[in-house]
């Protein structure tokens, strides 16, 4: 186990170095000078631009310019903001709750409710039971978020038009207000991984339901309701701890594009005014600090699966 | 009789519906997609709009079609690119073994690890929004992809004892790879391309209505919904037929490459 936990983080280690790397050279990619660009064509005056350049660091030699930047990042200084001059940590400090909580809330509602769903479809057994579950989960899967979350904010105002949908309030505020508008945003989000986290548990338990001991509780008498959730159950959740890991992502990017649908205040909105302003230092910072967090956040699942299964160790 | 194989059918049958709307559907409307009619705007669907016009009085119908276009050629472009690029490296990472495998495969691994909307993002602020963007941006996030999936099949293929009679009779690489690899991974490819077509659809529908995608006044489904949020209590109906539109060509995609696996891959076919 030692040295599989050894090997992983490594790994991640490794992993979390090249997207510093990639993040970094970023600002490098982009054609044409970097400073005269984040200055715009308006006020662009020859000093303006050169001091820009020695402030970003860009009149150094690559390697030292990627020491210097990554040795700031890890003392906390990911840079300033071009537009406001603060620093980039503090603006995303303000809004990454909105992202977290988003994130975080539709991936547990579609944790709460692809397990007894893909439970209930492993018991669908007849051939055209298993067609139309796999037809409805992989629309499921491909409707797009955005798209579910404009009809429901309709949906809403039509049926309850004195109902506030959109906007946001901080949870420290009014809690349940904040709550309240989470509830369509979370919706919208944790549908398409609904469809995708039950299939996984449904495919999982199919291949539960056949192993041996799950014969042998069959042959003992245990019933059928016990056999599925304390037998099979239990052995299909380990791929899809995996496949949680997996949606992590997947929300994260999908909250991204909500927050823009319900006009949450969150790292989204953040990073796309970012582009239109083109601000190079908070896009940067924050897709290392997302990505970082991702790497992490895997490391983490391996880790747990290593502990959740044994045979994994080998 | 029933069909075998209802899936892939029906995936089948929307993906050519949808192509063939795209391909001739915008002659055959009626209206130019950016032509304005100003009386007739925010009209529900009539016999003169089939699915009704927006605030500037553009056909629905016309532009979702005309979208339809952007989304297919900008999400076909770029998973071809990403399966010429990512598909080449997993096969050459294979076959060559060594550190040529070894630094691919790592830098896969850490393209793969951004979260996948924040790397097209991060890619379309190096390029610019717009078309050419966020091809290269979908091209790049799906080329770890293909990479990942197609080296391990190749793995297999090399150590296969075809292969090696063929290499033992002096047979080149680059033929080997045509008549030998390229056919077995067929299915893989085709596969994979078709899955990777339906979220790629996703994507650029995302990243156009965030308004980083296409740019006005070029019809594309994603934006098409973002503007008509703007009078959705006035008229819904642009933003229901643009965003079924997005999930319908998802869809086809979905189901054609959920149906191709099973038919192709005669493991998977007793899933059940």
């Amino acid at each position: 186990m030692t040295g599989a936990l050894l090997r992983r983080g490594a790994e991640m280690v490794f992993v979390a170095f090249g997207v510093s790397v990639l993040t970094f050279l970023m600002i490098h990619l982009i054609p044409g000078d970097a400073a005269q660009i984040m200055l715009g064509a308006a006020d662009a005056s020859p000093e303006k631009i050169a001091a820009l350049r020695v402030r970003l660091g860009l009149d150094q030699p690559l390697i030292v310019q990627y020491a210097l930047w990554i040795g700031r990042a890890l003392t906390g200084d990911l840079g300033n903001s071009i537009w406001t001059g603060r620093p980039v940590l503090e603006e995303i400090a303000g809004r990454v709750g909105v992202t977290v909580e988003l994130t975080l809330l539709g991936l547990g509602a579609a944790i709460v409710i692809a397990i007894p769903t893909g439970c209930l479809m492993a018991t669908l057994r007849s051939s055209t039971a298993d067609y139309v579950v796999r037809i409805v989960s992989i629309a499921g899967v491909t409707v797009p978020a955005f798209w579910l979350g404009t009809m429901l904010i309709y949906g809403t105002t039509a049926l309850l038009p004195g109902v506030q949908v959109v906007g946001y309030v901080a949870f420290a505020t009014d809690p349940v207000g904040n709550l309240q508008r989470m509830i369509l945003p979370v919706i919208a989000l944790a549908l398409p991984a609904v469809a995708a986290l039950s299939r996984v548990i449904r495919a999982a338990m199919l291949d539960a339901l056949t192993q041996d001991y799950v014969r042998t509780a069959r042959a003992k008498g245990v019933s059928e309701a016990r056999v599925i959730f304390s037998h099979a159950l239990r052995n299909a959740l380990i791929p899809f701890v995996t496949a949680v890991g997996i949606m992590l992502g997947y929300q994260f990017g999908g909250s991204v594009v909500i927050e823009q649908v319900f006009a949450l205040p969150g790292l989204g909105r953040l990073v796309i005014g970012a582009i239109t302003e083109r601000n190079y230092p908070l896009i940067q910072a924050t897709i290392l600090l997302a990505t970082v967090v991702f790497v992490v956040v895997n490391f983490l699942v391996d880790v747990l699966y290593l502990v959740i299964d044994p045979r994994a160790r080998g | 009789m029933r069909p075998r194989n209802p899936i892939l059918w029906i995936g089948l049958g929307l993906v050519a519906a949808q192509a063939l709307a795209a391909l001739i559907g915008p002659a055959l409307s009626g209206y130019e997609p950016n032509a304005q009619d100003i009386i007739a705007r925010l009209q529900g669907p009539t016999a003169a709009h089939w699915l009704g016009t927006d605030n500037f009085g553009r056909d629905v119908l016309s532009r979702a079609l005309a979208g339809y276009r952007t989304l297919f050629a900008i999400s076909a472009l770029s998973v071809m690119g990403a399966l010429a690029l990512g598909g080449t490296l997993g096969v050459l990472a294979a076959w060559r073994g060594g550190w040529f495998d070894e630094v691919a495969m790592r830098l896969m691994d850490v393209l793969f690890a951004f979260p996948l909307i924040l790397l097209a993002i991060g890619i379309i602020a190096i390029i610019g929004p717009g078309a050419t963007g966020t091809a290269i941006a979908i091209a790049v996030v799906y080329t770890p992809i293909f990479a990942r999936i197609l080296r391990g099949p190749t793995l297999l293929l090399k150590d296969a004892e075809y292969v090696i009679a063929a290499r033992a009779i002096g047979a080149a690489d680059g033929r080997i790879m045509r008549d030998h690899l390229l056919p077995n991974l067929a299915p893989v490819i085709l596969v994979q391309t078709s899955l990777s077509l339906s979220t790629a659809i996703l994507v650029e529908a995302s990243l156009s209505f965030l308004g980083l995608g296409t740019q006005p006044p070029t019809a594309s489904l994603g934006r098409m919904l973002a503007e008509s949020r703007n009078f959705l209590v006035l008229s819904p109906w642009p933003a229901i037929f643009a965003g079924a539109a997005i999930l319908f060509a998802a869809l086809g995609f979905n189901l054609l490459g959920d149906g191709l696996q099973d038919r192709l891959d005669p493991r998977l076919r007793s899933r059940q």
